[in-house]
């Protein structure tokens, strides 16, 4: 396939009209000795006929989350995506409109993100948020860069029940030589608040909390968060989005800066990305955030309009004074968010966090029926780590049942359920595992 | 462009006052004109110890966005509150409209800073 | 003016249902403390299906994208989104797979993902590939990091600073910055390229490295891209790649082969997956052998036939994204460079050029050119006539411009020219869609001539007039706000 669409003697006409001979002349600025004398090894084009052929065949090596139920969560999720989605999200207005620089021809898009930057808002009960960052990991790490830099301290304290890959983000993010990262072994699958609360000082910038944590666990946060306000740092939060139609928003037990990963809403699990991080804050940090930010204003008019705003925060027109570099967010992820969210409506979203946990609460009971043992005793959202002695192989015998089973922790296995698993896909599940115990 | 003749000025197109052991410090005309329509000004805490060329403000406009340095060393003693609310004042009246005031330790380092004559004639090498 | 979807709220409108549970529904205080629990739900909207979908198909009939008509946003590369490609991201084998799946579950993904980064490492002339980075800005990230990692792996403490030209888009100090280097401003020469003598001057045992667009942001080859690889190399530096203008060069000219040691690709730009509205994208980072080992974790490798993750790294950076990258992105990607093939590709840079220069040559009559002379993919001409002589300012044209129907350029960038408009047409618009553009900008300057207040007071139709960004900024509202 080709998509260049002048045919050669247009190309001939077009080349003679700019003053030129020869494609190659268009190329005459490039040294002889740098211009790539072969041909790439890329092979021949394809016709669109072969390309489904060729994707076709590797989608179909994949076993897939429609076929197989799927317990496997740990920051990515299996909920349902309404129908509506992704038939709008094809309409090509959106998904081939770059950025809306030119707020008169893209309000459509503009508006859409002051919506969802709205409802990122509701859910949280944060002042402020931004168009998107690229995931909930990356969105952390920025998190903990803008405490750093609105705080003396640079000191980040987080316990290890924070995701092990957002762990592992920060601590790539920190090579700038501006955070430091201090990781506080837990107890009993939740953060250890005494030992935490005893190791924050001025230099501290902020404390990171995941709520539920990467267990599934509730984390008593409202303690934290008075000790680290006491000593001018802050609290950032990473939560679930779909807990939040059930759990308290993180505004009101203290949280600073509020990230997460918001694939749950309305986007698919597609192996890991695209995803969408969302980033929300209170007031303060209003002029400081990353990212894009959109805002309502008025035409020349008086109509109301709405415009890419505080444009002085962000890279290309900070440069090297600007504390975050991104430019490209995930705004059609974001879409797909605010459509979700449209869709599903408040009621929608409380059933959904309340079958959820129901989901969790059933399978826990079976499993110890069953005879095996939550490695954790706090109380859970939608996710526990469940006893085995060997994960890797209880999953292999899920698998042959035609069960995608849970992640594997070194004696556990970590189980998610969403709305869409049912009473009798637990059972399965329990049945397989108890023949583990 | 106006450059009042009872002030002193800087290559990073900042205006001061000198009153006893204090500084007024504001930013030009020529300054705001170049910025454009300011939006937001970010003022220095006080009791912020500063030493000569430390960025001590920060101005924001649509399009721009430009870091006031301070030029003496000292002590920030007060910074303009009124431009939170109202930055538009320094697009309107920039040298009546101060953005902090420096109790300096070193009077000496006044003699670095530029007439209005040399100002003018900096800001035409500018054009 | 359209509602906001908060106010067209009808409460009780809203049908979502689940299937009826076949667990017990207990209730949720009876296994989560109530100081857990939030007391009143969240306030979103409250809305039928068919009004929910009326309302985003509204806001998209105010959007505009490449499927509505030319996009010459220079520096951006909105070329065609090939339909086979979104079709291919959207089968459920790529869709419904979850990132912590067994490797043995995902050897389709696991391949194609192998195969990408093996086929970007031929198109760039790099050694090995990661995937990982989210968008161009999160690659440059992870190619700086690996820069620092580098130096500080052979102990070369002193390296403190980077350099970037003045050309540079604000990424690239921007990037500097967050890693943690200070940035050292290399100037242009009067040919509108790095000037050669001002790099030598500054390069020094403190400087880590250089970061390049080439070409450059004015469209403009370096031509002495190797004497400028040998003063950086030769001061202990490495050269990074700026991919965000590959689009010119691809299987003509590799940046391994000119002396680059890391580069990050756009894939949303040169690789043809679409913008998203402002994302997602696709970063990867290419770098040579020696700077492998500081790649990203995991790294996708084939080993008996089977695609597997690998971990042991232990020079790696570390991970900047959940999981392996921005997957489904990679998918349309990897369909793009499929369905072109070695010639495919190449053509396309051929023919981006041909079409940037083709409008170069016929934009002069009415427009200020400041580098005429052979570009690459892009070009800028200014307002610099029409500024003087009518008083019309560059975003007076971009404004006009989108009552022609046409997206405006890139304006006010690079900042190195005043009054800029930045043109990228890319290689998939006919010469009658480029005939049209050029017609406009001829009318718009005759407009400007004759009749600035049309030009100044556009754009007429659209459904807003002009908006205040000085009040958004100054008095920000980012929220909806519930007055009722």
């Amino acid at each position: 396939m080709k998509y260049t669409p002048n045919s050669p003697a247009i190309v001939e006409d077009m080349l003679r009209s700019a003053g030129f001979n020869s494609l190659d002349e268009l190329f005459s600025d490039v040294p002889e000795a740098i211009r790539l004398d072969r041909k790439l090894k890329l092979g021949p084009g394809r016709s669109e006929i072969e390309l489904t052929r060729e994707l076709k065949g590797l989608a179909a090596k994949n076993l897939n989350t429609e076929d197989y139920p799927c317990f496997l969560g740990a920051g990515a999720y299996d909920h349902y995506i309404p129908a509506a989605i992704d038939q709008l999200l094809l309409r090509s207005e959106f998904y081939t409109a770059y950025t809306p620089y030119q707020a008169e021809i893209n309000q459509g898009i503009l508006q859409s993100i002051f919506e969802y930057q709205s409802m990122i808002c509701m859910l949280t009960g944060m002042d402020v948020a931004n168009a998107s960052m690229y995931d909930g990991g990356s969105a952390l790490a920025e998190a903990c860069v803008l405490a750093c830099a609105n705080s003396k301290g640079k000191k980040v304290l987080l316990p290890d029940t924070v995701h092990p890959e957002y762990q592992q983000i920060l601590q790539t993010y920190a090579i700038s030589g501006k955070m430091e990262i201090v990781i506080v072994p837990s107890t009993a699958g939740v953060c250890d608040l005494e030992k935490m609360i005893s190791l924050i000082d001025e230099d501290t910038a902020c404390v990171v909390i995941q709520q539920p944590n990467f267990f599934g666990h509730l984390e008593e946060v409202e303690k934290l968060a008075d000790a680290v306000h006491r000593n001018k740092g802050f609290l950032v939060m990473a939560v679930d989005p779909i807990s939040l139609a059930i759990l308290k928003p993180p505004a009101d037990v203290g949280a600073d800066i509020v990230v997460g990963e918001g694939q749950a809403l309305g986007n698919s699990l597609s192996f890991g990305g695209p995803y969408l991080g969302f980033f929300a804050a209170t007031k303060k940090f209003l002029r400081r955030l990353p990212g894009r930010i959109v805002g309502q204003t008025t035409d020349t008019e008086g109509r109301r309009a709405f415009v890419l705003t505080l444009q002085a925060r962000e890279q290309h027109i900070r440069r090297e004074k600007a504390n975050s570099n991104i430019c490209s967010n995930q705004a059609l992820n974001a879409l797909a968010a605010t459509m979700y969210l449209t869709l599903i409506g408040s009621t929608g979203l409380q059933a959904i966090a309340v079958r959820c946990h129901q989901l969790a609460v059933y399978a826990a009971r079976e499993l110890e029926k069953a005879g095996l043992k939550l490695k954790y005793k706090a109380p859970f959202f939608r996710e526990f780590a469940v006893l085995l002695d060997d994960p890797a192989r209880a999953n292999r015998r899920l698998l042959e049942n035609g069960i995608i089973g849970g992640y594997e922790l070194e004696d556990a296995m970590l189980l998610a359920f969403t709305e869409k698993r049912t009473g009798a896909e637990i059972d399965q599940l329990v049945a397989v595992l108890g023949g583990e115990a | 462009m106006e450059v009042p003749k009872d002030l002193l000025y800087t290559t990073e197109h900042e205006w001061i006052r000198v009153e006893g052991e204090q500084v007024y410090l504001g930013i030009t005309d020529y300054a705001q004109d170049q910025l454009g329509d300011i939006v937001f000004v970010e003022l220095p805490e006080l009791e912020t110890e500063v030493i000569t060329g430390d960025a001590i403000a920060v101005v924001e406009s649509v399009k721009a966005v430009s870091s006031v340095y301070s030029p003496v060393s000292g002590t920030v003693v007060e910074s303009n509150i009124e431009l939170e609310d109202l930055p538009e004042l320094l697009n309107e009246e920039p040298y009546s409209n101060h953005i902090a005031v420096i109790n300096i330790s070193d009077p000496d380092e006044l003699e670095d800073l530029m007439s209005p004559a040399d100002y003018e004639a900096f800001c035409a090498e500018q054009e | 003016m359209s509602k906001l979807i908060f106010e067209k709220n009808l409460k009780g409108s809203n049908s979502f249902t689940l299937p009826p549970a076949d667990i017990p529904e207990v209730d949720i205080t009876s296994s989560i403390p109530a100081s857990f629990l939030r007391e009143t739900a969240p306030a979103l909207p409250d809305i039928s299906e068919v009004e929910a979908v009326r309302h985003f198909v509204d806001l998209s009939h105010r959007a505009y994208g490449v499927d509505n008509g030319f996009y010459p946003l220079g520096s951006c590369t909105m070329k065609y989104s090939p339909k086979i490609n979104e079709w291919a991201a959207r089968l459920p084998g790529f869709t419904s797979i979850h990132p912590y799946q067994s490797v043995e579950t995902v050897q389709g993904a696991m391949e194609l993902l192998y195969n990408m980064q093996n086929m970007l490492a031929e198109i760039t002339g790099m050694d090995a590939v990661t995937l990982q980075p989210a968008a161009g800005a999160h690659g440059e990230m992870t190619g700086v990091m690996i820069i620092k990692a580098y130096h500080q792996g052979r102990n070369d403490q002193g390296r403190t600073k980077m350099m970037v030209p003045d050309s540079a888009h604000g990424t690239n100090p921007a990037t500097a910055n967050v890693v943690g280097y200070d940035v050292v401003e290399v100037k242009s020469n009067r040919r509108g390229l790095v000037d050669l003598e001002d790099l030598k001057s500054k390069m020094s045992p403190e400087i880590a490295g250089l970061m390049l667009t080439n070409p450059n942001t004015l469209g403009l080859f370096e031509e002495e891209i190797q004497d400028i690889a040998a003063v950086v190399h030769d001061g202990g530096g490495l050269l990074y790649y700026d991919g965000a203008n590959l689009n010119a060069v691809m299987g003509i000219s590799r940046p391994g082969d000119m002396g680059f040691d890391v580069v990050h690709l756009n894939l949303h730009k040169t690789f043809s997956t679409p913008h998203g509205g402002g994302g997602p994208g696709s970063g990867p980072v290419g770098v040579k052998s020696y700077l492998a080992d500081y790649l990203p974790v995991p790294m996708v490798d084939k080993k008996d036939d089977k695609y597997i993750f690998v971990y042991d790294r232990p020079l790696s950076i570390g991970k900047v994204k959940n999981f392996y990258g921005n997957f489904g992105v990679i998918v349309k990607a990897y369909a793009y460079i499929l369905a072109l093939g070695a010639e495919g590709i190449k053509d396309a840079a051929q023919q981006a050029v041909l079409n940037a220069n083709y409008l170069r040559q016929h934009l002069k009559k009415d427009y200020h050119i400041p580098f005429d002379r052979l570009c690459k993919h892009e070009f800028v001409a200014t307002a610099k006539r029409q500024v003087d002589e009518n008083g019309v300012i560059t975003l007076d044209i971009a404004k006009r411009l989108t009552d022609y129907g046409f997206h405006p350029p890139t304006v006010y960038f690079p900042l190195i020219v005043k009054e800029a408009l930045m043109i990228e047409p890319t290689e998939t618009e006919t010469r009658e869609r480029l005939d049209d553009f050029l017609q406009a900008m001829a009318s718009i300057a005759e407009e400007a001539r004759n009749h600035p207040e049309i030009v100044t007071n556009a754009p007429h139709n659209a459904v807003i007039t002009r908006v205040d960004e000085v009040t958004a900024a100054r008095k920000p509202v980012v929220k909806w706000e519930d007055d009722s």
